[in-house]
């Protein structure tokens, strides 16, 4: 008896505001939260959310995902404090793509000014990638599987790759999962930089012609990932499902895409497959398009490789639009948008795209949202991410 | 220099550290204990740098672990300097 995973969860901290409702209402109406060149979530406190004690001992990553399992958790289970399954049976995969860098970069500036005895007890657990997996945790005494996920730009997708593959093996019935990110600091913004992968314009335009590389950002999603008869048998309103999941390697190179998008395709053949449909059942994608010019590229040529003529005929968008690139968090806040333009039946734009690019002939949904057409039943979409190292992680989701 | 190490200002210095580690001010008096303030091991090496920089009274895990009461805290370091 095959197990299947249901979204009953959902929570988002992003540029466009607290919770998942400003996410998916303002990238709908084309709304952009980047200001200055870079995606923060400007309307974050953590003390919203924490006590001073309990913010002093996460960094801002952990806890924009404290947060945001504040959201999914209530949504989900209920704000009681009752788990609907015992704690043993309910694990936490979070992932992120650098932790607690601005931890580790005060650490080694009182390490460099004031020596070792400056140092903070709390730096190694509040840098350490795993600490958002282990925050959340211990906030909601949940006992089952926990760790964190480090594949750079795809690690929340690979969090809900994971979570799902946990579940539909038996080894938990609830999995709280995304993924978190708050790096907009020193030595990653400088870094990001050198590279010449941000954009020195700031100006996030995925798939458009004068794209010139990615905004960062930060924020985080989490969702709460159930097995679907148990979350059936609870009464849990079931926000959508996770129908499969697709993880190749690219073995090419340490930053860039490989050009064909060869494993990236088969990332997202993989993801159909799982699901048990194919490409005629796709009806959106939500496109990793990060406004680099080598992603967007090679992204369109692995959609057509996948989808083949499937690929002309759906939109294809990218959140990176209108947030920017929320790194580790990018795949889990992007899952969570995807779900929610399923719910609406319709498809966000990407914002601020104008120039068509030859060869960059998709639907990018330019201008304004648009119906996702497929009669009245449950849509499908896929929702990609990919990382430097060459990572492809691909979601496979319907509502 | 440090300052001089007497119970008063020892009592200050970690009464405002122990706010700046979260603790609520209210709650702090000498006889208040460090379990009840929820005051743990990663606090109490905090409070020792914030101690050592202030007094130049050095503290370490094996001085503190028996300790319960915040006023046995502030005793050990007076204790300590002299």
């Amino acid at each position: 008896m095959t197990r299947r995973v249901v979204i009953t969860g959902v929570g988002a901290i992003t540029p466009l505001g607290i919770g998942a409702k400003p996410l998916i209402e303002r990238w709908s109406a084309g709304e952009c939260g980047i200001a200055d060149g870079f995606g923060r979530c400007l309307d974050f406190d953590p003390l919203d959310f924490l006590s001073k004690k309990e913010a002093r001992r996460s960094d801002r990553f952990a806890q924009m995902a404290i947060a945001a399992a504040e959201e999914a958790i209530g949504q989900s289970f209920g704000t009681d404090g009752e788990l609907p399954y015992e704690a043993h049976r309910i694990g936490c995969v979070v992932g992120t793509g650098i932790g607690g860098l601005p931890s580790l970069e005060e650490n080694q500036r009182k390490l460099i000014e004031r020596g070792e005895k400056a140092v903070s007890p709390l730096g190694v657990p509040l840098m350490m990638g795993n600490a958002a997996a282990a925050a959340v945790s211990m906030r909601h005494d949940l006992h089952g599987h926990c760790y964190g996920v480090v594949s750079a730009c795809a690690a929340g997708a690979h969090a809900l790759g994971d979570a799902s593959r946990i579940i539909r093996a038996g080894d938990a019935d609830a999995v709280l999962t995304g993924g978190t990110e708050a790096a907009i600091s020193g030595v990653a913004v400088a870094a990001f930089g050198a590279m010449e992968a941000t954009s020195p314009t700031g100006i996030s335009r995925p798939f458009d012609a004068r794209r010139d590389g990615f905004v960062m950002g930060e924020g985080a999603g989490i969702l709460v990932l159930e097995e679907k008869e148990a979350a059936q048998a609870r009464g849990a309103a079931i926000l959508g499902e996770l129908l499969g999941y697709g993880a190749t390697t690219d073995g090419y190179h340490l930053t860039a895409p490989q050009p064909e998008g060869t494993e990236a395709a088969r990332a997202i053949s993989l993801a159909i497959a799982d699901a048990g449909l194919t490409t005629v059942d796709v009806d959106y994608v939500n496109a990793h398009g990060t406004s680099t010019p080598l992603n967007d590229r090679s992204e369109t040529v692995a959609l057509k490789a996948a989808l083949g003529e499937r690929a002309a005929d759906i939109p294809v968008s990218s959140t990176k639009s209108a947030i920017g690139h929320l790194l580790g968090a990018a795949g889990a806040v992007e899952a969570i948008a995807t779900v929610e333009a399923l719910r609406r039946r319709e498809a966000p734009p990407t914002v601020g795209w104008e120039e068509p690019e030859e060869g960059l002939d998709l639907d990018y949904v330019p201008g304004a949202a648009k119906p996702i057409e497929n009669g009245d039943g449950p849509l499908v979409a896929i929702s990609n991410s990919f990382g430097f190292g060459g990572h492809n992680a691909v979601l496979c989701l319907a509502a | 220099m440090p300052t001089d190490v007497t119970t008063d200002n020892v009592e200050k210095v970690i009464f405002d550290g122990l706010v700046e580690l979260g603790t609520e001010r209210d709650q702090l008096s000498r006889e208040a204990s460090l379990e009840d303030l929820d005051i743990d091991s990663l606090d109490l090496v905090e409070l020792a740098q914030i101690v050592e920089d202030e007094f130049g009274v050095e503290l370490r895990g094996d001085d503190v672990k028996d300790v319960k009461t915040v006023g046995e805290v502030i005793d050990l370091v007076v204790s300590k300097a002299g």
